[in-house]
């Protein structure tokens, strides 16, 4: 697809002469790469509350982000307005970083060859209202008859549509049509006289809206949050300390985020600020522990065709057998170690100057039976979700806080337990896993990552795995 | 004086959506300018200038409501916005709460509450650098142990607000803040830590010296070399300003209206009881000058005003919007928030706990074994139960002294007996944002360690 063809082309009559220029314009000033980052995001969103559709909300905005580097500084300027002269205005802003002569750009501008993850015909945001409301009612309904004790649903649903157009001065051209959805359902129930206890469950991702309608249906949603409600009406005090914890495999993934995640970023590696810095090549986890971040799984919400460089994503193996391979990497951080970029130059949007992220992360399947590896616990706790978590990736400590979890007593789940969040350190946690089940799974499409003050959507995955020690933040 | 263009368009806006059918409309018009400089190992790392603007639109038919937002402040931009609101209106419920203040809520305070500081758009690029890396350099010259630094920065911003409704409220206001924050490295053998220090002020004239803010965030992070993990016990629990603050962050999520009104807040229900020890008074006040929390009327058109959420331990009122209000039967308490766009939630003016007599030293002197807690980690507060189980580093308190640094622990309890057993409160209030508390100390909680 030409220029002309894209929808920047089109909508805005933006040609290749345009992207020269203004690259140019970037470069006046000397410096040694300059990207534009052209993005057009439409959004909507319908929320459902005492089962009535309270609100509903759309809406466009659209920009263009200038970056110029030199050496190893960034300038970066944007507009919320394509004409002209306001996009050079902000090139000579973050011009101003540099300061030498300017560089010529290399003219014709490449377009890159990017995968095709996310071949939506009609993405969700263009589908009817009407359709899209039904969701939310369906799980309203599906909720309340999930249980009497159910007395609260709220149902959001939103969606988006993004077109990015990527240009860079080392004379390579990306674009983008990124669709997005996402149903979410939080329910409270309580006994007669009780006190109220929460339920939350969603799912999503770069899908046609048909994946509500067959697979991943408002009932499926409604039906697990309710449940996880019901849950917590019985859930005893957790044990506060450390013990062995088992993981179930989902959105458990999240440890994986945290513990390593982060700290594998290119950008506190090359800074020498991460607990893994300086440690390619050596053990980071126990041998069962093969570690990937992938951009190009099809459909997934943390998946890209394009990362926000107009880097192809890849398949990235982070760890590998316990040891160590390699970091995220950006442009930046790539030219700076010496090494090519990994597709992981993220940025939340045209506002925001990209860094090195994830997409998703997950561990490989190991070969142990999960049944098996709950039985092999004599004392423990099994964790079946969580809410959030978060990381001091100097320390290499990390949080993540299980919002269904079991007491594992000789083999067996007993009590639910309360809501408790659990603690420890990257290198070391990584190294107490001691088996690792066949059951991969990834998230249901739900995960949005937060790093200074830029959030993106990710998505998170693992086996059922045992780690013999983890501190658990409970009160008996 | 005549009113600045953004309320003007956003009147216009308003008039507009009337006349395309609604029956009352609400507009929020906002413009920023924001610039920003990262120094690393005092070398400039990035720096970033730039602003934009936005409309948002919310539009009732009867008592159903549609909104949409853009950043295209065209005609043609305006009236796509129009349209797309009210296509939303056809596919929302009646809700027989839904609507705008009455009219004789509405209002402005009257008084220049200092949020614009016209020395901010004066800053030279060139002083705003050199802040940044004084920050960075006092840090990095504290202790041979701080050998390296995530950086320091400066940011500065200036903005304005618009706001007009069918009701007869417009109004406007702008605002300014700029800031500098040190994050340094620090290390020793095997142990690496890092921690910040930060100011923030609405001009430069309000924030601390540069030099002062790199020393503090470089002992902060010196202090946590060689933490250790203690052993699984209950033990008293001293909160150090930066992170009693986020005691009052899941205070505000507890006495939010919204939380309320659909008993999804351990505080539900519970207006007029005692609720937390006498120590305990909570204020939230949008009023005072200069502080980041104020402004001349909230996110609806309403005034802001002061009110007494918590006194001595008894809870007082909640924060409500008018739709709240009319949910709880009581009257809105001006604390309508909003980004551009959708009905009105629930936010905070400045949100504070009230000082209590001690100093910060005495209190920490009173305690015989416990953690003195520095940083804490993780979203594990449920305000629906008050279930709160967070990770947590700080040092541990021996014979009233701070004895050594511990980490990779968590603190746990519920915030229903948490704020019961607020033993005592110090007189180090202060406000580096629109939250504060001072030291506190919490008679028990359970960490968990080895």
């Amino acid at each position: 697809m030409g220029l002309n063809e894209s929808f920047f082309g089109q909508k805005f009559g933006i040609t290749e002469r345009d992207l020269e220029n203004y690259l140019s314009e970037a470069l006046s000033a000397g410096g040694d790469y300059a990207d534009l980052y052209f993005e057009y995001l439409a959004t909507s969103s319908i929320s459902l509350d005492e089962s009535i559709v309270k609100s509903a909300t759309q809406g466009v905005s659209l920009g263009v982000g200038v970056r110029v580097i030199s050496g190893e500084r960034t300038g970066y300027a944007y507009s919320d307005d394509l004409s002209p002269d306001k996009i050079r205005k902000a090139a000579r802003t973050a011009a101003l970083i540099a300061s030498g002569p300017s560089k010529t750009i290399k003219t014709g501008l490449e377009t890159v060859k990017t995968k095709d993850l996310y071949p939506v015909l009609v993405p969700p945001i263009e589908r009817s209202l009407e359709e899209r409301v039904a969701l939310v009612r369906r799980a309203d309904v599906a909720a309340r008859e999930y249980d009497p004790r159910v007395f609260q649903v709220q149902v959001s649903y939103g969606d988006s549509l993004r077109h990015v157009l990527i240009a860079s001065s080392d004379g390579r051209l990306a674009y983008d049509r990124q669709p997005m959805a996402r149903l979410n359902v939080t329910v409270l129930a309580k006994e007669e006289h009780g006190t109220p206890h929460r339920g939350y469950a969603g799912g999503g991702g770069r899908v046609s809206l048909d994946l509500f309608l067959t697979e991943k249906t408002p009932e499926y949603f409604a039906r697990e949050a309710a449940r996880q409600a019901i849950i917590q009406l019985k859930a005893a005090e957790t044990p506060a300390g450390e013990t062995t914890v088992v993981l179930g495999p989902g959105w458990p993934g999240i440890l994986l985020h945290e513990a390593v995640g982060h700290g594998l970023e290119a950008d506190f590696n090359r800074k020498g600020v991460s607990a893994f810095s300086n440690r390619i090549g050596q053990q980071v986890a126990s041998p069962l522990c093969t570690v990937v971040d992938d951009g190009t799984i099809p459909g997934r919400r943390g998946s890209l065709n394009t990362d926000d460089e107009g880097v192809p994503t890849q398949r990235n193996v982070l760890i590998e057998n316990g040891i160590l391979r390699g970091y995220l990497t950006d442009k930046l951080s790539g030219r700076i170690m010496g090494r090519a970029s990994t597709g992981s130059g993220r940025r939340e949007s045209y506002q925001h100057i990209p860094m090195p992220r994830m997409t998703n992360t997950f561990m490989l399947a190991g070969e142990s039976d999960p049944e098996e590896i709950i039985r092999s616990v004599k004392k423990g706790i099994y964790c079946a979700t969580f809410g959030g978590g978060q990381v001091d990736i100097t320390s290499g400590n990390f949080v993540f806080s299980a919002s269904e979890s079991y007491l594992i007593e000789d083999g067996k789940l007993t009590r639910p337990l309360r809501d408790a969040t659990l603690i420890g350190n990257g290198p070391e946690a990584m190294r107490h896993i001691s088996m690792v089940g066949n059951d991969l799974r990834l998230d249901e499409g739900i995960g949005i990552c937060g790093k200074e003050g830029q959030s993106v959507p990710v998505g998170v995955g693992i086996p059922t795995v045992r780690i013999d020690r983890m501190t658990v933040g409970g009160t008996a | 004086m005549s009113n600045h263009p953004y309320e003007e368009l956003a009147a216009r806006v308003v008039r507009l959506a009337l006349e395309r059918g609604a029956t009352d409309a609400e507009c929020t018009v906002v413009e920023g300018d924001e610039f920003s400089v990262n120094i690393r190992m005092q070398d400039v790392e990035s720096l970033k200038e730039a602003g934009s603007r936005g409309v948002g639109l919310r539009v009732l038919q009867g008592k159903r409501t549609g909104s949409a937002y853009t950043s295209d402040l065209s005609d043609d931009g305006i009236d796509r916005m129009i349209r797309s609101a009210m296509d939303l209106v056809a596919v929302t419920t009646e809700d027989p709460y839904a609507g705008l203040p009455d009219p004789s809520e509405l209002g402005s305070l009257s008084a220049d509450l200092g949020l614009f500081s016209d020395d901010i758009p004066q800053l030279k690029t060139e002083f705003k650098i050199e802040q940044a890396r004084r920050a960075e350099e006092a840090a990095l010259a504290f202790d041979p142990r701080i050998a390296n630094s995530e950086g320091a920065s400066f940011d500065s911003y200036t903005g304005i607000r618009a706001f007009a409704n069918s009701r007869g409220f417009s109004g406007s206001y702008r605002s300014s803040s700029c800031s500098i924050s040190a994050v340094p490295v620090a290390r020793q053998g095997e142990s690496m830590e890092r921690d910040y220090w930060y100011s923030v002020a609405r001009g430069y004239a309000g924030l601390e010296d540069a030099a002062e803010i790199g020393r503090k965030a470089a002992q902060r992070a010196i202090r946590r070399l060689g933490a250790r993990k203690v052993a699984t016990q209950k033990a008293p629990v001293v909160f150090d300003p930066r992170v009693a603050r986020s005691l009052l962050d899941n205070i505000f999520e507890a006495v939010n209206g919204d939380a309320v009104y659909r008993k999804a807040s351990f505080l539900a229900g519970k207006l007029g009881e005692k609720i937390a020890s006498e120590k305990v008074t909570v204020i939230d006040d949008a009023t005072i000058p200069f502080l980041f929390g104020s402004s001349p009327f909230d996110d609806e058109g309403v005034p802001s005003r002061r009110t007494v959420v918590i006194e001595k331990g008894v809870l007082k009122s909640y924060l409500m919007n008018t739709y709240t209000a009319r949910k709880l039967g009581m009257k809105t308490t001006g604390n309508a928030s909003r980004g551009i766009t959708g009905s009105a939630g629930i936010g905070h003016g400045n949100f504070y706990l009230e000082k209590g007599d001690i100093s910060p030293e005495k209190l920490i002197a009173s305690v015989k074994n416990g953690f003195y807690v520095t940083e804490l980690m993780g979203f594990g507060v449920n305000t629906v139960t008050g279930d709160y189980s967070r990770g947590a580093a700080g040092l541990w308190i021996e014979d009233g002294e701070l004895a050594y640094p511990v980490s990779e622990v968590t603190i746990a309890g519920n915030l229903k007996q948490m704020l019961c057993d607020v033993e005592a409160v110090a007189d180090d209030l202060e406000f580096r944002g629109s939250v504060a508390a001072p030291t506190l100390l919490i008679g028990e909680m359970t960490i968990s360690g080895h």
